[in-house]
C-alpha cells in the first residue's frame, strides 16, 4: 500500500509539493548527515585544497632539502618529518596531492568519457553491434588492470599524464558494461517507449530521456573509481612508472621512503595512511551516490 | 474455548487501534481509533482505497508492521487475550496456528529457490505437526485440498512453473495448513484475471464453511466484498467511516465516502450508467470506419531455442468507427497487449492488415512511421512508469510537440497549458516532477501527453485498471468528456467488464488470441455468444448487490 490515490490524496499532493522545498533545509541537512560522510567529504576537500593551493598548508619548499635536518623525526618544526635528503615529508604530501589527484582525475574522466560512450552505444544499438562491443569489452575485462596499465606505459613512455591514461583505459570496460546495463534498463521502461510512440527521434529520445536516466549510477562509480585510480596511480608511482623523481608524487615517496623502513618509518607510513584516507574517502562518497540512486 | 458464558465470543476483537508509521522526520499516524469484531465463522471484509490504512490495519493484527510501524494505542485480542504488545517470539506461536496470512502478491510471495512442497512442509515442521514421511503425505494432501491438479508433481515443483492462481492456491493451503481460526487475506485475488479470481474466492469460501475459520478479507474491491463478507468495515484515511452487515450497508448506506464508493464502482454502478452510453448514440456518426484490423496474426520466436514460434495472435479483425469507442477484453496472455502495439505501430504483424484512417500500416518506415504517430497515441497502463520521471510536467506534455510542430515557446506553452486545464489539472501542477502527483493526477498527464497532438485515435491499455475506483470513475468521466468534445476514436483495453460495459459501444473478447465474441456491447453482455464470455460475465464481483438492488 504506497500508492495514494484517493482524491482526497490528490488535494495532500498539492499541499506536500509546496512543503517539500522546505524540508531539505540546510540545517536539518546537516544535522541528519553521517558523521562518517561528513568526515569523507572533508578529507576530499582538504585533499583538493592541497592540489590548488598547496602553499596555503605549508611554507616549505617541496623539492629543496635543507643541510644537516636529514632523516629528522616528526615534531614541532616539521610535522611529518624529513627525508633523506632534508626535505619536509608534509610540504612533498601537499604538493604531491596535485599530481596524484590530478592523475586519478584524467584517469576517472577518460574512463568515464569513453566507457560511457561504448556502454551507450552498445546499449541502444542492434543486437550484433552490441555482441560485438561487449565481447571486446569482456576481453578487456579479462586482462589483469595492473598489468594492462603497465603494458600501456610501456608504449607510451613515462610520466604522469601516460600513467594517467594508461589507469583511465583500465576502467573503461566497467564503465561500458554498467552504463550499458542501465541504459537496456531505461530503454525497457514505458516512458521511453511513450517518448517513441510520440514521435520521437532516435538521437532526441537518447538525449533526452536515456541518458540522464541511466547517469545516475555510473556517476556513482565514477566516484568508486576515482578512490582505485589514486591507488593504481600510487602502484605506478611506486614501480616507478609515473612521475619522474623529485617529483612528489605519493607512491614515488613511498617508494623513495622504503630504503628507510626501519630508521624512518613516518617517510612510507605518512604518504600511506593519506592514500588510505582519501581512498576510502572516496568509497564512503561513491556509497551514498548509489544510496540516493537506489 | 474458554470457559466463558457468552454464548458466541468473537474470534478477533479490534478496539481503539491507533497505528502510526515514523517516517524518519516526524511519526505520522495512519490509523485512528479503529474498532472491529469477527465472530467465528464469520467473514469480516476491511473496505478502503489505497492509503486508507487497511493494510496497516491487517499486519498490525499478525504483528508484522514495517520496522517503522507502531501500534499507538488500542488493543487486539484474540480470544480475550490482548496481543497488541507481544513480541515477535510471543507471536510465533499464534502466526500460522491461530492466525494466517494469504499475501497480496503471489508472484513474490513464494521463494524462487525452494519447491512448493518444502514451502508448505516448513510450516508444518516449524510447529512441529509433522516430519518426514508423514510431513509429505499431508503437504500433497493439502494440495490437493486446495484443489490444485497433480498435487504430487506440484509439490516437486518450484514457483516460476506455475500460474498466479496456482501459485495463489499453494499461498492458500500454507495458510489453512493448520486450521487457523482467523485468516487475514490481505487483496486475495487483486492479480488475479476475473474468473482465476472468482474460483480463488470460492475456495476460501469452501473452506471457511470446511474448518469453521473467520476471514477478515482486505479488498478495495467493494464488488468483491458485497459479494463475500457478512460485514463490511469501510475505512477512509485511517478512520473507520461506516460498519456493520454487508445487506444494510449496501442497501442503505450511512457515510456520504461510503455513498461515493457505491456511485463509482464499476460493477455497481452499470446498470446505472448505461442509460447515458446508449442515449449518447452517437451523432457524429459519418460512418467511416478509422481502425481497420484484417487478419492480424502476430507470431514470436521462442528464445529458449527450440525455434519453435508461439502465436500470440491470431487471425484477429475488427473494425472501429470514427468517434466511437471500442473495448478489447480477455484474460492475461490472450493478445490484448500485443494486438495493441501493432496497431499504434510498435511491432509490424507477421501476417494480416491495420489500417488506421486510411493508412496501412505495412507500407510505413522511417520518417512516415514518425510522422504516422501523431494519429494514434497510447496511454499506458501504468502512470508511474510511463511518465519520466526527470522530467517535469510541462516537459513532458511539450515534448510531442518538440517533435513535430515547429511552434515558437509561447505558442507551445500557451497549448500545454490549454490541454492541461482540458484534463483538469491545477496550473501549480507545471513544474512538478511525477513523483509530487498523486496516481490520479499522473494518469491525467499521460492523458494530457496523449492529446497534445490532436490525435484522432487513442489508444488506451488498461488505462484506468492501476487507480482506486474513485479516481478511475474521474477519469472515466473525463474521457467520456473529451470524447464528445474532440470527437476521439478510443480502443480501450482492459480485462474489467464492467468499466467495458460502462465506456464502450464496441467489444472484442479474446481468447488465447483468437476472436471469440464480437460486437456491440448490448450484444455481447446480454447475448454472449461463447461460453468463455459468458464465464467472463459471470466472474463479474458484486453481483449479489446488482441482485439485491
Amino acid at each position: 500500500m504506497t500508492t495514494f490515490d484517493t482524491i482526497q490524496d490528490d488535494a495532500i499532493a498539492s499541499r506536500h509539493g509546496q512543503r517539500a522545498g522546505g524540508r531539505f533545509s540546510l540545517p536539518h541537512f546537516v544535522r541528519r548527515l553521517p558523521v562518517g560522510l561528513a568526515l569523507s567529504w572533508l578529507v576530499l576537500a582538504i585533499a583538493f585544497l592541497w592540489a590548488v593551493a598547496p602553499w596555503l598548508f605549508t611554507s616549505y619548499n617541496p623539492l629543496e632539502g635543507v643541510g644537516g635536518e636529514q632523516l629528522r623525526r616528526p615534531d614541532a618544526s616539521h610535522l611529518l618529518g624529513t627525508d633523506a635528503l632534508g626535505r619536509d615529508l608534509y610540504a612533498r604530501i601537499v604538493y604531491g596531492a596535485v599530481h596524484s589527484l590530478t592523475g586519478a582525475f584524467v584517469a576517472v574522466a577518460l574512463g568515464l568519457v569513453v566507457g560511457t560512450t561504448i556502454g551507450v552505444i552498445a546499449g541502444s544499438v542492434r543486437r550484433r553491434v552490441d555482441d560485438a562491443i561487449m565481447r571486446l569489452v569482456d576481453v578487456l575485462l579479462s586482462i589483469p588492470p595492473l598489468m594492462l596499465s603497465l603494458s600501456i606505459i610501456i608504449l607510451l613512455g613515462f610520466g604522469t599524464v601516460n600513467a594517467a591514461v594508461a589507469v583511465g583505459v583500465t576502467s573503461v570496460a566497467r564503465f561500458a558494461r554498467l552504463s550499458r546495463s542501465e541504459v537496456v534498463r531505461v530503454r525497457r521502461s514505458d516512458y521511453v517507449e511513450a517518448a517513441f510512440g510520440s514521435g520521437g527521434t532516435f538521437a532526441a529520445v537518447l538525449w533526452r530521456h536515456v541518458l540522464p536516466n541511466s547517469l545516475t549510477s555510473v556517476l556513482a562509480i565514477a566516484a568508486l573509481q576515482f578512490g582505485s585510480a589514486v591507488l593504481q596511480i600510487s602502484t605506478l608511482g611506486f614501480l616507478g612508472y609515473g612521475a619522474p623523481p623529485p617529483t612528489p608524487e605519493w607512491g614515488l615517496l613511498i617508494a623513495e621512503g622504503r630504503n628507510y623502513i626501519s630508521t624512518a618509518w613516518w617517510l612510507t607510513t605518512a604518504p600511506g595512511v593519506i592514500v588510505v584516507l582519501v581512498v576510502l574517502a572516496a568509497n564512503r562518497v561513491s556509497q551514498s551516490f548509489g544510496k540516493v540512486a537506489a | 474455548m474458554s470457559g466463558s458464558n457468552v454464548p458466541h465470543p468473537p474470534v478477533l476483537e479490534v478496539e481503539n487501534l491507533s497505528i502510526g508509521y515514523h517516517d524518519g522526520v516526524a511519526h505520522r499516524r495512519v490509523v485512528h481509533d479503529v474498532s472491529f469484531r469477527i465472530d467465528p465463522g464469520e467473514v469480516v471484509a476491511l473496505v478502503g482505497e489505497s492509503g486508507s490504512g487497511k493494510t496497516t490495519t491487517a499486519q498490525s493484527i499478525i504483528g508484522l508492521l514495517h520496522a517503522n510501524g507502531r501500534i499507538d494505542g488500542g488493543s487486539i485480542r484474540l480470544n480475550g487475550t490482548d496481543i497488541a504488545r507481544w513480541s515477535d517470539r510471543q507471536l510465533d506461536a499464534v502466526r500460522g496456528a491461530k492466525i494466517s496470512l494469504v499475501p497480496q502478491d503471489p508472484a513474490s510471495s513464494l521463494n524462487p529457490v525452494k519447491t512448493i512442497g518444502a514451502q508448505v512442509g516448513e510450516i508444518l515442521r516449524i510447529h512441529g505437526v509433522a516430519s518426514g514421511r508423514d510431513l509429505e503425505a499431508q503437504v500433497i494432501s493439502l494440495l490437493g485440498r486446495v484443489g490444485l491438479s497433480e498435487p504430487a508433481l506440484r509439490a516437486r515443483q518450484y514457483p516460476h512453473e506455475l500460474s498466479g492462481g496456482m501459485r495463489q492456491r499453494v499461498l492458500i493451503a500454507i495458510a489453512v495448513a493448520l486450521k487457523p481460526q482467523l485468516i487475514i487475506a490481505d487483496e486475495p485475488t487483486s492479480a488475479l484475471d476475473v474468473t482465476v479470481q472468482k474460483r480463488i474466492l470460492d475456495l476460501i469460501d469452501e473452506l471457511r464453511t470446511e474448518f469453521g475459520t473467520s476471514v477478515l478479507l482486505v479488498t478495495h474491491d467493494l464488488g468483491v466484498a458485497a459479494d463475500r463478507a457478512d460485514r463490511l468495515v469501510v475505512l477512509q484515511d485511517g478512520r473507520v467511516q461506516e460498519a456493520g452487515a454487508t445487506k444494510v450497508v449496501l442497501a442503505a448506506p450511512r457515510s456520504a465516502y461510503t455513498r461515493q464508493l457505491l456511485a463509482d464502482a464499476p460493477s455497481f454502478s452499470a446498470v446505472a450508467r448505461k442509460a447515458p452510453a446508449t442515449a449518447r448514440e452517437k451523432p457524429q456518426a459519418s460512418g467511416d470506419d478509422v481502425i481497420i484490423v484484417d487478419g492480424l496474426v502476430q507470431d514470436f520466436v521462442r528464445t529458449d531455442g527450440n525455434g519453435k514460434s508461439f502465436r500470440a495472435v491470431d487471425d484477429l479483425s475488427f473494425r472501429v468507427r470514427r468517434g466511437t469507442t471500442h473495448a478489447i477484453v480477455g484474460e492475461s496472455g490472450s493478445g490484448k497487449t500485443t494486438t495493441i502495439r501493432a496497431i499504434v505501430g510498435f511491432q509490424k504483424p507477421t501476417a494480416g492488415r491495420i489500417e488506421i484512417d486510411g493508412t496501412d500500416l505495412s507500407t510505413l518506415r522511417g520518417e512516415t512511421l514518425r510522422q504516422f504517430r501523431r494519429k494514434i497515441q497510447l496511454v499506458y497502463q501504468n502512470p508511474y512508469g510511463s511518465l519520466d520521471p526527470r522530467q517535469t510536467v510541462f516537459d513532458i506534455v511539450a515534448e510531442p510537440l518538440l517533435n513535430f510542430a515547429k511552434l515558437a515557446r509561447p505558442a507551445r506553452e500557451e497549448k500545454v497549458r490549454a490541454i492541461l486545464r482540458r484534463v483538469g489539472l491545477p496550473e501549480t501542477a507545471l513544474d512538478r516532477r511525477p513523483h509530487a502527483l498523486s496516481g490520479g493526477q499522473r494518469q491525467r498527464v499521460a492523458i494530457a501527453r496523449a492529446l497534445v497532438l490532436d490525435p484522432d485515435v487513442v489508444v488506451l491499455d488498461e488505462a484506468v485498471s492501476a487507480l482506486d475506483v474513485t479516481v478511475q470513475a474521474r477519469i472515466l468521466d473525463l474521457l467520456d468528456e473529451l470524447q464528445r468534445d474532440l470527437g476521439l476514436t478510443y480502443l480501450f483495453v482492459s480485462h474489467d467488464l464492467a468499466v467495458v460495459r460502462q465506456i464502450s459501444d464496441t467489444v472484442s473478447v479474446l481468447k488465447d488470441g483468437r476472436l471469440v465474441d464480437g460486437g456491440t456491447v448490448e450484444d455481447v453482455f446480454e447475448r454472449p455468444g461463447s461460453d468463455y464470455t459468458r464465464e467472463l460475465i459471470n466472474a463479474i464481483p458484486g453481483q449479489k448487490r446488482a441482485a439485491l438492488v
